[in-house]
């Protein structure tokens, strides 16, 4: 039997620039990335409350709008041009900068080597330089607001030739929409150094006993994530680099000939096709919505398990379950572009594909309800974020197996029909993983606890809300509501959903109020929680083994050795309902 | 062998490299903090992987801007003819690379050092040539926007050449090293990582090729 072999403990560096800013420790790292993320979704939900008032009173005179955009809300009135670019803005803040961001950069670089038994991630400074070039990127994306024109309005989708043809196209589309290209180029790039990371570490810095087949879902969900990311971010770096050249050096991939735009013919443009940025796009994008959902499954998968003390139902399967969802991941993306006017085979080819996904994301619901079916079941706060989770899931879901047949496609694509499904599965169901993330790995992060009854007052709150959100996007959706207008007050048809977006709106500045709930709650007890132990939840996995929070080198000096699985809950026979991962086998049981 | 004759060999040649026990059976992370040598090649292989993912994205581009181009925009150009002398100089640069690590299992230090640096000047002068090939499409009229033929041989040999002006980073690192006498265990890693992206470029380079002479 292999026992733990200890090393000289490595210490962190004492200056503060090395310590907390420039550092090479994986679990600041995670930090910075999830306070990035925290930044990013207040700002990104903040935008989304303006779309939603000016929805609701698109003729309301606000005297700070003029203040925040003298030209785009002159008089204080929002201009349809200054909503496209808040929604250009909301979307790809959200997107690309929390749900990209937190779930992996965030929760996968604090959590993949604790749970491994690796003192670090396998390449330390290329990941804090991945960190700082997001934060670049940020900057950069941020930066858009501030420049002349303000920023893009052609959507987190960026299609040309709105995206590709210049100031012409509307005000954001000078400097500002070159910005977005830029920062969306920079964050590729980090992505990518974060994937090469993530796909190392995992392969190769397993501790002794950690077989692939014995890692916690929630590693297996961050190494697919990386696969994906890696394969993704690559393309949409290709396709960024082609439309800005086509915005700055006169080439014509995506620009076709013959455009008129306000009043002027582009003459130096011709032969270029719109719907090859289409395909590059939605070959990283399709992968996306998988990046962004992927960590919160393995999260969701690692809560059920622990706070119904049971075992995950079927392990191989979710494990086979992520993998396919990763390899079809890469098949469909033309069902984002029913639309586009392509071969009607080709459509069938993709929605068959679509269809097939529904398989594993079936297997992975089923499972889950699976592990829960019996346990004894601990309604934690990070438990109701799973269990939220799993419901926001297979909501957004059956949405999904709808928009994913090109005949309902032709009615529903363009209406809200299509933002309340992704805002359910890509969405909240997301950020729900992260708030049970954050409310299960707090205590080891931070060593305090976090408030019990705030969380619940804030899961309850939140839980209803999103609900309140969305589901009414659906009808509204159904009636032919169409998304991207600013102002549909006058539409003759529409007049009976405005009460209906009248109560999202209030479903959505509530929703939001409530989220300082959180934010106080994770500030407070950041200082003044009470300190947590080193297993709070009697889980199982590596990181519960380490005091909270964990030491520089994470194990203090040894080698940890795993001899079981990571859900191994309620064994019949064991003297606790859960066994340790570095736990050995009872003498004369084998090994 | 005497003691200082060992001693030297070690320092070239370092300690024989762990031994490769699959990713199925659970790692050995013994080294302590950060990575060992299998991970710097994951590494550079899940790298190689993105790379070849950019270029296989712009060569759908590039097939289906192609495909589209029934309004005759698609006007070959002539390519400059220093495009051939540089695949020369990027296979010899490859060659002396390997000549090169030869020598150093070898215990030849010496001449290690001799054809690396050999191979980092001839990088240098592969970028010397992209560049000169740009100045001669410039000199015959022909930009970037000038038809869609262009525009990709502009794209495609100026991310090659980013790529390049990384891997030569690389090489002069390496022999900046080599020069110094600073080079050991971790130091031969970097010498094999190094080594494989150059001849990563050099495959890529002759696919660029090919994709130029026979359909651009």
């Amino acid at each position: 039997m292999a026992s733990p072999s200890t090393h000289t403990a490595h210490h962190a560096p004492q200056g503060f620039i090395r310590k907390y800013v420039f550092s090479l420790d994986h679990k600041v790292i995670g930090i910075q990335y999830y306070f990035l993320g925290l930044f990013s979704v207040f700002l990104g939900m903040s935008l989304s409350l303006l779309m939603r008032f000016h929805m609701v009173n698109p003729n309301a005179v606000v005297k700070w709008f003029a203040v925040l955009w003298p030209a785009a809300a002159s008089g204080g009135i929002m201009t349809p041009e200054l909503y496209l670019s808040l929604m250009t803005m909301h979307g790809t803040i959200m997107v690309f900068f929390v749900l990209t961001t937190v779930p992996q950069g965030g929760f996968g670089n604090y959590f993949l080597p604790l749970q491994i038994g690796a003192e670090d991630m396998a390449f330390p400074v290329l990941n804090m330089m991945s960190f700082w070039t997001t934060f670049l990127a940020l900057v950069v994306m941020v930066a858009a607001f501030f420049v002349q024109g303000g920023a893009p309005i052609s959507g987190w989708t960026a299609y040309p030739p709105l995206s590709g043809a210049g100031p012409l196209t509307g005000p954001g589309e000078g400097m500002g929409q070159n910005l977005w290209i830029l920062s969306i180029a920079i964050f590729c790039g980090a992505s990518l150094m974060g994937a090469i990371n993530f796909i190392a570490t995992t392969v190769d810095l397993r501790c002794k006993g950690m077989t692939l087949m014995r890692m916690p879902l929630t590693c297996w969900t961050w190494l697919v994530t990386a696969i994906l990311g890696l394969l993704g971010f690559a393309v949409l770096l290709a396709a960024g680099v082609l439309l800005l050249l086509d915005r700055t050096v006169g080439t014509s991939f995506f620009l076709p000939g013959g455009l008129f735009i306000n009043d002027h013919i582009i003459a130096n443009h011709k032969g270029g096709s719109p719907l090859l940025w289409q395909h590059l796009f939605w070959f990283f994008g399709h992968p996306e919505v998988y990046i962004a959902i992927l960590p919160g499954m393995g999260v969701t998968s690692q809560l059920l398990s622990t706070f119904s003390r049971k075992p995950v139902f079927g392990y191989k399967a979710m494990v086979y379950a992520i993998l396919s969802i990763g390899f079809l991941g890469f098949l469909v993306w033309g069902h984002h572009m029913f639309m586009s006017g392509m071969n009607p085979y080709s459509a069938m080819a993709f929605s068959v594909l679509t269809m097939c996904i529904g398989v594993p994301s079936a297997i992975k619901t089923f499972n889950w309800i699976g592990t829960l079916w019996g346990g004894k079941i601990h309604f934690d706060t990070a438990m109701l974020f799973a269990l939220g989770f799993v419901s926001l899931f297979v909501t957004g879901g059956v949405s999904g197996i709808f928009l994913g047949q090109p005949a309902l496609d032709l009615y529903f694509h363009d209406t809200y029909f299509v933002v309340g499904h992704f805002h359910m599965i890509m969405g909240v169901a997301a950020i729900f993983g992260m708030f049970a993330g954050t409310f299960y790995w707090f205590p080891k992060m931070f060593g305090k606890m976090m408030n019990e009854p705030l969380g619940k007052i804030h899961f309850y709150c939140t839980f209803i809300g999103v609900y309140c959100i969305f589901t009414p996007m659906h009808y509204v959706g159904l009636m032919g509501n169409p998304r991207r207008y600013s102002d549909f007050s006058n539409v003759l048809y529409l007049v009976k959903a405005m009460p209906l977006h009248q109560f999202m709106t209030y479903a959505a500045f509530f929703t939001a109020t409530v989220q300082l709930i959180f934010l106080f709650n994770l500030f407070w007890s950041m200082w003044k929680g009470p300190k947590a132990p080193a297993n709070p939840w009697n889980a199982t996995t590596l990181e519960w083994t380490v005091p909270s929070p964990p030491p520089f080198d994470n194990f203090g000096g040894v080698h940890p050795v795993v001899y079981r699985g990571a859900y191994e809950y309620s064994v019949p026979g064991a003297p606790t309902d859960f066994i340790m991962q570095t736990e050995p086998p009872a003498v004369g049981a084998g090994d | 062998m005497s003691m200082s004759a060992s001693l030297t060999h070690d320092i070239i040649q370092g300690p024989p490299p762990p031994i490769d026990t699959g990713w199925g059976g659970g790692g050995d992370n013994s080294e302590g903090r950060g990575a060992d040598r299998r991970a710097y090649f994951t590494g550079l292989f899940v790298g190689l992987a993105a790379c070849t993912m950019v270029f296989a994205a712009l060569t759908s581009a590039f097939v289906v801007r192609r495909g589209l181009s029934d309004m005759n925009d698609w006007v070959s150009i002539g390519k400059p003819s220093v495009l051939f002398w540089n695949t020369g100089i990027l296979l010899l640069s490859s060659f002396l690379l390997d000549r090169s690590r030869r020598a150093l299992k070898a215990g030849e230090r010496s001449q290690f050092t001799l054809w690396w640096t050999a191979a980092t000047a001839l990088g240098i002068l592969f970028l010397v040539g992209q560049a000169y090939a740009w100045y001669q499409l410039r000199q015959a009229g022909i930009f970037i926007s000038t038809n869609p033929a262009s525009s990709f041989f502009y794209v495609f040999t100026a991310a090659h050449a980013a790529h390049v002006l990384g891997g030569v980073s690389a090489l002069v690192y390496v022999d900046v090293q080599a020069l110094r006498l600073r080079l050991g265990p971790a130091k031969r890693t970097g010498i094999d990582v190094t080594a494989v992206f150059w001849h990563f470029l050099d495959g890529l380079w002759l696919y660029l090729m090919v994709l130029f002479y026979v359909w651009g």
